[in-house]
């Protein structure tokens, strides 16, 4: 299969690979997938006071594809509100990674990840 | 360093240029182009002289007498031939067939076709290492039991199943027993004489020959008959109609006789290699063969890499022509059907890696593939949520995961 040349580099070069302290009170979680349905995202935001995301980090299990909509998705979602970031659709991940139709359920993945991130982080806050 | 090196030679093979010369005699109008079955004239008389020569090559790789060969398009037409044309033709002494779940699509498609024609199919759950324990074909043979067709090397794992134990016991309940051999032909002796088999499916890609070229050997004592699948000139005794292909069966006795003169000392060296990649990547943590090292060819390594995606590993690995266990790359995300009837759980079937050496390849491609497979598999461990769990010490199978 051929990878777009966008794919290629967030694979070759994923932005914001790490870890964060799941128990900090500012962290927000998501783990998303299966190991059993090859792919597992696991992606955590760290919020300000001010509710703007300063810090976004992940890590995947998956193929390439995953693996760059979970990195786009960290580059995408620090500097905005918890609200704004909810607001990423699937949609958008896939045509800017150029997903084929195969690979859509990667950036549907993305997305259910940043909505457990924020539902997590809102939990905690409440 | 030619790159990408090849690691697939499970899937194919490139042909031998031995074999490429014999071929390139057989085509153009100063060659042997002629049509075998053409009866009037020397064009006919050389091209059946050649054919003869080429079905007497491969008879004697597996010690088969020549009027026991029928040629064929490969190895799947094979399968096909030897399956339906035994239920067709027994039927009345009975509708069931065993099998195991291991077989290749070729067999295993083909008795899904009979099922829907009415007959049974027992499908055997293969052991741990992957083999085919004879005491289960034995259990599963039944009074309208009319065929077994167990493989002889499987395509993934490599594995080597015990024909001539499963052989006896067919004969002794006089069921028919179809080998598919694709991948042991040229690896490992066969020798028919002693065999209990009644057919065998051959292909010459995996030996160095040309694709699109196999052979269905059907003994003659005890006599096994065929009901024909392709009708038309009545060649091959009646069992497989059309025109011979010259140069492909050319081809594919040339490939025949040069494994025959040089299959043990390939053998060897190519046992090397395998233990020198092995050794390369085994102390690595989490790493885990697939399916029996005893009994198995030379020349194959399917390994799980635990907590790395089979697919990404293969992104990682442009350098490297493998192949992987899980089926992702062809758009159904399921693992391969092997590794999971072996007990391997979806995420160790999903990070498998199957890598298969062959005569073409070099200490120098080993030690290149270690460092690449290294690399690859520390970076994408580096990058895996589960990985990380598993270094913390979690236990993944205690996670209430959200299949999706």
């Amino acid at each position: 299969m051929a990878y777009s040349d966008k794919v290629l580099d967030h694979y070759e070069n994923p932005r914001n690979v790490g870890k964060m302290d799941a128990d900090d009170e500012n962290v927000g979680t998501g783990m998303v997938g299966a190991p059993a349905c090859g792919d597992v995202m696991r992606l955590q935001i760290k919020v300000g006071d001010d509710g703007i995301i300063q810090d976004a980090k992940f890590k995947t299990y998956g193929c390439g594809s995953a693996i760059a909509s979970s990195s786009l998705l960290t580059e995408w979602v620090k500097g905005r509100t918890l609200d704004e970031a909810n607001t990423i659709k699937n949609t958008e991940i896939a045509e800017e990674l150029a997903l084929p139709p195969v690979k859509i359920h990667c950036s549907v993945l993305a997305e259910d990840a940043i909505k457990a991130a924020i539902k997590d982080f809102r939990e905690k806050q409440s | 360093m030619k790159s990408p090196i090849y690691f697939d030679y499970a899937a194919t093979t490139p042909v031998d240029p031995r074999v490429a010369q014999k071929m390139s005699e057989c085509l153009l109008a100063e060659g042997n182009f002629g049509n075998p079955a053409s009866r009037s004239h020397k064009f006919g008389w050389e091209a059946e002289e050649a054919v003869e020569i080429a079905r007497r090559q491969v008879a004697d790789l597996i010690n088969a007498d020549p009027r026991e060969i029928v040629w064929t398009s490969g190895a799947t037409e094979s399968d096909n031939l030897a399956i339906k044309g035994i239920a067709h033709f027994y039927q009345k002494k009975g509708k069931h067939i065993i099998t195991s779940k291991v077989e290749h699509k070729a067999v295993l498609d083909t008795c899904r076709h009979l099922e829907r024609d009415g007959f049974e199919v027992t499908y055997l759950d293969p052991d741990s290492d992957g083999l085919i324990q004879p005491e289960k074909v034995a259990a599963a043979i039944r009074e309208d039991t009319i065929l077994v067709s167990i493989m002889h090397v499987n395509n993934e794992i490599g594995v080597v199943n015990d024909i001539a134990a499963i052989g006896e016991l067919c004969r002794s309940k006089k069921v028919f027993f179809h080998v598919d051999a694709a991948q042991g032909a040229g690896k490992i002796d066969i020798d028919l004489e002693v065999l209990k088999v009644d057919l065998m499916s051959f292909s010459a890609h995996k030996i160095y020959g040309p694709k699109g070229v196999g052979v269905l050997y059907v003994r003659r004592k005890p006599r096994v008959r065929l009901e024909a699948q392709m009708h038309g000139g009545g060649h091959e005794r009646g069992m497989r109609s059309g025109t011979l292909a010259t140069h492909q069966l050319v081809g594919m006795g040339e490939a025949f006789r040069i494994a025959k003169l040089e299959m043990h000392e390939e053998g060897k060296r190519i046992g090397a290699l395998r233990e020198r990649l092995w050794d390369g990547l085994k102390d690595m943590e989490e790493v885990h063969i697939n399916g029996s090292i005893e009994h198995r060819v030379d020349g194959n390594l399917n390994v799980s890499f635990n907590y790395v995606e089979g697919e990404s590993l293969i992104m990682s690995l442009s350098e490297l022509a493998v192949s992987s266990g899980s089926a992702c790359t062809s758009a159904s995300l399921e693992p391969s059907y092997v590794l999971r009837a072996l007990g391997l759980n979806d995420e160790m079937a999903h990070s498998s890696l199957r890598l298969s050496i062959g005569r073409f390849t070099t200490e120098e491609d080993i030690d290149y593939a270690i460092g690449k497979l290294r690399g690859a598999v520390e970076k994408l461990r580096e990058l895996s949520p589960l990985w990380d769990m598993y270094k913390d010490g979690v236990d993944l199978n205690s996670i209430e995961w959200a299949a999706h």
